[in-house]
């Protein structure tokens, strides 16, 4: 009874805020229905006996992406305005198809039933009595491996785009050089000096360290931008 | 086993997958909003399979529920970093301007 009454709390608060996500002003305020949502969706997922997917809901979507669109959000200097405009032009044919998609949804929904030998067509059945998140893990482990591993991948892949994509390369990054460093020699920058003894380095005469050829690139980028050095 | 029917989760997803195609039609122009409409629709995907996997006893839907969190999770990031390069190049995010390549 309690769970039912939970199932509508949850599932109403979901799909009003899903509507202020498509519908808000403020993409500020869109990325924070979006993040009530999961919220919400997590709470179904709970209400549905998949824990373990509902804590990762949480934190990988609450956690990670919703927080990765609020910050490009944020970041990006966009009159959001100027992005509003045409959203009565568009409200009319958005509307038809969303209520002629709902009408086939419902046709569906209404139409279909379990196949009878269903029961026994499960790939892993649920054992009773053991957690959500250790059958999750015996299965990922063993049946679903390469699946597990394909999404690493994916994830690896999506990771390597990210940087690639947004990298911006100025030019005045410090670079390990190996080739420069492995034709240093000691008779370059290795002075051999006797000090007297209590003398300082002033009295020696000897400030800082002696200084290579200088480059090309570093003297023009010297002459570019004067002052400051 | 499911505290509601099947038909009440089939429902509740159905409805947030329209939610999600109406907000692309409805912000044409803006390109976030569009990506966070595409989280809702694969939210209303996960919402059916851990459905689907709970009615039926069934863990092999929740495997792949999160398969598809992985796969929306990298097109988040795949897609929010060429807004944010789009944005460095040209300025403006709208869907519209997006006509460099001549498509």
């Amino acid at each position: 009874m309690i769970a039912t009454l939970a199932f509508y709390v949850f599932a109403v608060i979901l799909l009003v805020s899903a509507s202020m996500v498509v519908s808000a002003r403020n993409p500020v305020h869109s990325v924070l229905f979006l993040i009530l949502t999961f919220f919400n969706a997590a709470a179904l997922f709970l209400l549905a006996g998949a824990e373990f997917l509902a804590m990762i809901l949480v934190i990988v979507y609450v956690g990670a992406v919703a927080v990765l669109f609020l910050f490009v959000v944020m970041m990006l200097d966009v009159n959001f305005a100027q992005l509003r405009e045409g959203f009565q032009r568009y409200l009319p044919v958005g509307a038809t198809i969303g209520v002629v998609l709902l009408v086939e949804l419902f046709m569906v929904l209404g139409g279909w039933k379990f196949a009878p030998e269903a029961a026994s067509l499960r790939f892993a059945p649920v054992t009773p009595g053991v957690h959500n998140t250790a059958q999750l893990g015996r299965l990922l482990y063993t049946d679903y491996f390469l699946l597990f591993q394909a999404s690493g991948l994916v994830l690896l892949v999506a990771m390597i785009g990210a940087i690639v994509l947004t990298l911006r390369d100025k030019g005045d990054g410090r670079r390990q050089d190996i080739s420069r460093q492995l034709a240093r020699t000691a008779a370059d920058t290795l002075v051999m000096v006797d000090v007297a003894t209590g003398a300082g380095m002033k009295d020696v005469g000897i400030l800082r360290p002696k200084v290579a050829e200088p480059e090309p690139v570093a003297a023009a980028h010297d002459h570019g931008h004067g002052g400051h050095h | 086993m499911l505290a509601v029917g099947l038909g009440h989760y089939l429902t509740v997803a159905a409805l947030l997958l329209v939610l999600g195609i109406f907000g692309i039609f409805l912000n044409r122009k803006n390109v976030i909003v569009i990506l966070m409409s595409i989280e809702l629709i694969l939210l209303a995907v996960n919402i059916n399979l851990v459905a689907f996997s709970a009615v039926h006893g069934d863990l092999a839907g929740q495997v792949l529920a999160m398969f598809v969190l992985t796969v929306a999770a990298a097109e988040a990031a795949i897609g929010l970093a060429i807004v944010v390069i789009y944005f460095r190049n040209r300025g403006s995010i709208q869907v519209e301007d997006v006509n460099l390549m001549k498509g």
